[in-house]
């Protein structure tokens, strides 16, 4: 079947109204950038769910980062995409200003070299992310050790991605998922086969160009009409019916899972990953930085990230919520469904 | 030898500095006189324009904070059909920084003014307490060689021509301040050549931008709102070098709103499009030219994507900054 064909099919599907939910915020951005939404018809509606990082971050997480950072002998190491993200009362952007120590870096690795050369600063990683970004942790744990570091610790807020499925099919229609590639890379696409069998939907593994993008909604609508619901990976290319195996056994040589606060959504049990006991020397209080939240006043971030509804039904989207005043992280982070709605309206 | 505060005080320090590192650099009759101010002759009608360079780090690959600081000026001047005549250079530095950086910012100020064929004509230097960091200011002035040329002149039908490779300045700079190794150096340029090539050649320019800050997105966005229109491009006609893209697909940017210190987008009346094209290609700088889109009626800039769907490019907000998976 050709591409072309693919999106006639697709384009000419008249039935019932299908919610298919792109889990992860990378998929979310391509599917904006190659222009996804335009071919479908709007019977097949793509949703964004919870799998940005940036997105389900509580603002005590951001808080107690921003009161690192104003520390004295004190700096906060973080990936780019945190600075924009409001806790209570300042982002990290903000708190910059402020005078706060805090600097972006492109791997958790470099940090190693910071902590090396200057060992009168005490560094907070700013430890976020799903299994994708967890081994890069390990590895930087397993260096820390080696090398005796003793001023660099990790404010953890790592949260893992099958829990959070099996939380949305208990608790959300959705008619088929889009699981994410990056992580599946580290978990590999058997994890799904529980999920698809209990829930009795399509699960499928999707790179992220254009064309997987649409082949894998294509296999769901097919799921969906021969009513035959199983795990397919269609990003055969990266990722591995088992996953990685050596990156995962790296991630729960440091940790273990434990239960994670999502903002929007709430506590999800075993969605988390902590260090292990003996580790915990190398943890900058990441209990302390969560906390039940309620979200301000009009801001719909739980009905966005469940899918339940599009950014643009929200009321306070492009209008008390914007990218240069944000309600939510949603709306900052650059794989937020709202920013990218907002960017692309 | 690092500079300290004594090259402030308009003392003896001031002076050498001042004849050792900027006269020594930028020698020409008029900064020679060391007046209070350069007297200068002009044609009737002249461009003036200023800009600011605050740029970390100070050096990269393909450039310096002082090339950036002439080209800049001397793209804006060129942008309004102006030729780049006479330049001024402000410095401000922060006490510790390197006399031997200094002095290579100097040279490379010469070399790209001299490149646009500008003389540097009057400055000034202040030093202040710090970490050793300098920032330049610069204005400059430009006869105009053609009139008219403007942001709000875009009609139904033009055509949108991109210089060159989209996102390599930006790239250069990041990847140096993240500690990423690659060959990609900035394309920090100044675009003399191609635009007097297509005033030359009586190519019909209806606007002419630089594409630095926030990107081909936000100039584009610039162009719809002052000229009331819609511009349409394809994605598939943008030209990006494949180190830039996947240096934008590992960290999440979009070559887009990457900022560029020597690409232009030029539009143009249709007729003379084909051959406008051919200019560029021909000129220095412009090898990678390309024809990216159109001016339509309505508004907003919407691209055809390379997969064949269609999105609004927004402009950019606050920093582009690396995701984190």
């Amino acid at each position: 079947m050709t591409l072309e064909q693919v999106k006639k099919e697709l384009k000419g599907y008249k039935g019932r109204t299908i919610k298919i939910m792109e889990v992860c915020g990378t998929h979310t951005a391509s599917i904006f950038k190659a222009g996804i939404r335009s071919i479908l018809p709007a019977e097949i509606r793509l949703i964004s769910g919870p799998g940005c990082p940036v997105c389900v971050t509580p603002s005590a997480y951001i808080d107690k980062l921003v009161e690192y950072s104003l520390k004295e002998n004190h700096q906060v190491l973080t990936f780019g995409d945190m600075m924009k993200v409001r806790g209570s009362e300042y982002s990290l952007t903000q708190a910059k200003a402020l005078g706060g120590q805090i600097s972006y870096l492109y791997s958790p690795l470099q940090s190693l070299a910071l902590a090396k050369q200057n060992p009168q600063t005490n560094y907070i990683f700013a430890a976020v992310g799903f299994e994708t970004t967890a081994p890069l942790y390990a590895i930087l744990l397993e260096e820390m050790e080696k090398e005796g570091i003793r001023n660099l610790k990790l404010l953890i807020a790592v949260k893992t991605i099958v829990p959070a499925l099996s939380y949305l099919c208990e608790k959300e229609e959705i008619d088929g998922f889009l699981c994410p590639g990056h992580v599946s890379v580290i978990i590999g696409s058997k994890i799904y086969e529980p999920l698809a069998k209990k829930y009795q939907k399509p699960f499928v593994v999707t790179g992220f160009e254009g064309e997987h993008i649409l082949a894998s909604i294509y296999e769901i609508m097919t799921q969906l009409s021969t009513e035959e619901y199983r795990v397919k990976n269609l990003y055969t290319s990266a990722v591995k019916e088992e996953g990685n195996e050596k990156a995962f056994g790296a991630i729960m040589k440091y940790f273990e899972p434990c239960d994670a606060y999502w903002r929007g959504i709430g506590t999800i049990p075993g969605s988390g990953l902590r260090l292990r006991e003996e580790f915990l020397k190398y943890d900058a209080g990441s209990e302390e930085a969560f906390a039940e939240e309620t979200l301000p006043k009009g801001c719909s971030c739980t009905d966005v990230i469940l899918g339940r509804i599009q950014p643009i039904e929200c009321p306070a989207f492009g209008k008390r919520c914007t990218p240069m005043d944000a309600l939510g992280p949603c709306m900052v982070s650059s794989e937020g469904a709202c920013g990218i709605w907002y960017k692309n309206r | 030898m690092h500079i300290d505060m004594s090259y402030g005080s308009g003392g003896k320090q001031t002076t050498s500095l001042i004849n050792e590192v900027f006269v020594k650099h930028f020698s020409n009759p008029v900064l020679q006189k060391m007046e209070d101010s350069a007297v200068l002759t002009v044609k009737e009608k002249i461009a003036f324009t200023t800009d600011s360079f605050v740029v970390t780090p100070m050096f990269f690959k393909g450039g310096d904070i002082g090339k950036v600081a002439v080209c800049g000026t001397v793209n804006d001047l060129l942008m309004m059909g102006a030729n780049p005549k006479y330049l001024t250079a402000g410095f401000i530095i922060e006490e510790g920084a390197s006399l031997t950086d200094l002095e290579h910012i100097a040279a490379s100020m010469a070399a790209a003014a001299k490149e646009a064929g500008a003389q540097i004509v009057a400055g000034d230097t202040k030093v202040i307490e710090g970490k050793g960091g300098i920032y330049i200011n610069t204005a400059g002035i430009g006869e105009i060689e053609r009139e008219g040329i403007s942001i709000s002149a875009c009609k139904e039908g033009d055509i949108i021509l991109l210089s060159g490779n989209l996102g390599e300045h930006h790239t250069a700079i990041m990847s140096h301040r993240m500690e990423i190794e690659n060959d990609i150096k900035s394309d920090c340029a100044p675009l003399k050549e191609i635009v007097m090539n297509l005033i030359m050649a009586g190519i019909d320019i209806h606007c002419m931008r630089d594409v630095t800050r926030g990107g081909l997105a936000t100039v584009l966005n610039e162009v719809s709102a002052s000229s009331s229109c819609k511009v349409e491009i394809e994605e598939r006609a943008l030209p990006v070098s494949p180190q830039v893209k996947g240096f934008c697909d590992i960290l999440g940017l979009d070559p887009l709103y990457m900022a560029n210190e020597g690409k232009l987008i030029a539009v143009v009346a249709q007729k003379d499009a084909k051959r406008a094209l051919q200019i560029m290609k021909e000129s220095r700088y412009g090898e990678n030219a390309a024809v990216i889109g159109t001016i339509q009626a309505g508004s907003k800039v919407v691209m055809t994507t390379a997969f064949g769907g269609s999105r609004v490019i927004d402009v950019l907000y606050g920093e582009g900054l690396p995701r984190i998976c």
